[in-house]
C-alpha cells in the first residue's frame, strides 16, 4: 500500500506487521551519534534540531553522492544499537522507525504503547532505495558526515511493517512459521 | 627475483576497492537465482529480487552495492621471489585512500577505538600478509560491513565436543544474527589452530576458494541445511534461504582445544582477488 507523511496516528493503526509499504514524503536520518545527541538534549530538557510530531527516522549513513547525484548509495544499518535511545524519542511524537534487525522488548513495548511503527527496508539494498530519494538535505550536525541528521523527501520508499502498533512481530512471526528446527 | 613497484600496487588496490564495492560476484548472480527457486516465501522472495535489482544498479551505474562500503581486510601472499620496492602497507593503504575518494566510497574508519574520529579516506586496512613459493603477488581484497562483522563469534570448544555440538553452536550464532547481519549469509568458518588463528581462518574462508577435502566439504553441505531450517530467510523476514553458502577453513591444533570461530557475511558478500 501507498502511505504518506507525516505519520498520523491515523495511519499508523492501519498498518499491521507484513504489510508492503511504499513510502512519501519526508523522512530524517539519524543514526548512533544523532540519537545520542538527540537524547542528550531531551534528558537536559533542551530544543532538539527538528521536530519529532508525526515523524518518521530512518537509521542510515549514505554513501557520498557523486556530481550530479541526490545522495549516494543509502540503506538501512542495523538498528538495534538505536534501542537505547528510541522509547524517548516515540514519547516525544516521533511516529516511525526505518531499519533492520529486530528490535530490544523495551523498544517494542514503546512502539505499542506510543502507537508507533517500526518498518524494515531491505539490508544491502543500498543502490536501489537511493533512487527512491528525490531530495536531500543536511540539517543538523554536519560535522557528523555521513552520520549528520538529513532531511530526505522520498517517493515510494519501498517498505516492510516489522513492529505495528498492536503488538505484532514480522520477524517473530515470519521466522516461526519457516523454522523447521523445533 | 622479480622487483614490483609499490605504485603498481598503489594502483591495483584503488580498483580493486571499488569493483568489489560496486559489482557482485558472478557466482553470487546465481546463487541469487538458485535462492529464488528455493524461497518458499513471498517476502522472502520479494527481497531476493530486490536484491538483485539493487546489484545490477550498481553495477550499471558504478555505485556501491551498499552504503557500508565497510574496512577493507587484505590477505597478500607474497611470493618468495618477489622483491617490493617501497613499504606494502603504505602502498596498499594509498590505494584505499585513492579508491575511495575516486569511487564516493563511504569512508567508515575511526583512527581511535575511543575518540573515534573519522580517518577520512577509510584507512587503515586489516592487512595481513604471508610468504608463498613462486613470483607472484597476490591480494585477496574483503569488504567488511559492520552489520555482519558485529554478529560474528568464537568459541573454545573442548575437545571432545561433536559435529553437532559445532553445528549448535553455529546455528545459535545465525540465530543471534537474525535479520541483523543482512541474510541470506555467507557463513566462514575458522576451526582449529589456536584463539586468533580460528578468528582468522573464518575471516580468510570468506575469500577463499572452496575446499577439495571431501570431509570438509560433506560437514559444510550439512551446516547448510542445519542453517536453512532455522527459518530466518531473506532480510530476516521468514524464509527457507538463510545462508547462500558456507565455507570452512581448518587448522591443526593443540591436544586439550578445539577453537571454532563464525565469521558472518552479508549476501553481497564483496571481495576480490588480485595476482600481480
Amino acid at each position: 500500500m501507498n502511505l504518506e507523511t507525516p505519520l498520523t496516528e491515523k495511519k499508523v493503526k492501519k498498518l499491521k506487521a507484513g504489510d508492503r509499504v511504499y513510502l512519501s514524503g519526508y523522512v530524517y536520518t539519524a543514526r548512533d551519534q544523532a540519537h545520542q545527541r538527540l537524547y542528550n538534549l531531551i534528558k537536559n530538557k533542551k530544543k532538539l534540531p527538528i521536530d519529532l510530531k508525526d515523524a518518521v527516522i530512518y537509521y542510515t549513513g549514505p554513501a557520498p553522492a557523486k556530481p550530479g547525484q541526490i545522495i549516494g548509495a543509502c540503506g538501512p544499518t542495523t538498528s538495534y544499537r538505536m534501542d537505547k535511545f528510541t522509547p524517548i524519542l516515540l514519547k516525544n511524537g516521533l511516529k516511525g522507525l526505518i531499519g533492520k534487525g529486530p528490535r530490544s522488548e523495551k523498544v517494542k513495548k514503546s512502539i505499542k504503547e506510543n502507537n508507533a511503527v517500526y518498518f524494515a527496508a531491505t539490508g544491502g539494498a543500498a543502490a536501489l532505495l537511493s533512487k527512491t530519494i528525490i531530495e536531500s538535505k543536511v540539517i543538523a550536525y554536519p560535522e557528523l558526515n555521513t552520520e549528520a541528521i538529513r532531511l530526505l523527501k522520498v517517493n515510494k520508499f519501498p517498505l516492510v511493517v516489522i513492529n505495528d502498533s498492536y503488538g505484532n512481530d514480522l520477524y517473530e512471526k515470519g521466522q516461526k512459521k519457516y523454522n523447521e528446527l523445533r | 627475483m622479480r622487483i614490483i613497484d609499490k605504485e603498481i600496487i598503489t594502483k591495483e588496490i584503488a580498483e580493486a576497492v571499488q569493483t568489489a564495492n560496486f559489482s557482485l560476484s558472478e557466482d553470487l548472480y546465481e546463487r541469487f537465482n538458485q535462492a529464488l527457486k528455493q524461497e518458499k516465501s513471498k517476502l522472502g522472495k520479494d527481497v531476493l529480487k530486490e536484491l538483485i535489482k539493487n546489484a545490477q544498479i550498481a553495477e550499471d551505474e558504478k555505485i556501491p552495492i551498499c552504503q557500508d562500503t565497510g574496512i577493507v581486510v587484505i590477505f597478500v601472499e607474497i611470493g618468495e621471489d618477489v622483491f617490493i620496492e617501497g613499504d606494502l602497507n603504505e602502498a596498499i593503504n594509498y590505494g584505499i585512500k585513492i579508491g575511495y575518494n575516486e569511487g564516493y566510497l563511504r569512508k567508515s574508519v575511526v583512527e581511535d577505538p575511543f575518540d573515534r574520529d573519522n580517518t577520512g579516506d577509510n584507512t587503515p586496512a586489516v592487512i595481513y600478509t604471508e610468504r608463498v613459493p613462486g613470483n607472484k603477488l597476490n591480494f585477496k581484497v574483503l569488504i567488511k560491513g559492520a552489520g555482519s562483522e558485529n554478529m560474528s563469534k568464537i568459541k573454545m570448544f573442548n575437545p571432545t565436543a561433536t559435529k553437532d555440538e559445532i553445528i549448535e553452536f553455529i546455528i545459535n550464532t545465525v540465530k543471534k544474527a537474525g535479520a541483523n547481519a543482512c541474510p541470506p549469509y555467507i557463513l566462514g568458518i575458522g576451526i582449529g589452530g589456536t584463539f586468533e588463528k580460528a578468528a582468522m581462518l573464518s575471516k580468510k574462508a570468506l575469500v577463499s576458494d572452496k575446499t577439495k577435502n571431501d570431509q570438509v566439504i560433506k560437514f559444510e553441505q550439512k551446516i547448510l541445511k542445519e542453517v536453512n531450517k532455522t527459518g530466518i530467510g531473506p532480510g530476516g523476514l521468514g524464509g527457507t534461504v538463510t545462508a547462500l553458502d558456507i565455507k570452512v577453513l581448518t587448522y591443526p591444533c593443540h591436544i586439550a582445544s578445539l577453537p571454532v570461530a563464525v565469521n558472518i557475511n552479508c549476501h553481497a558478500s564483496r571481495h576480490i582477488s588480485i595476482t600481480i
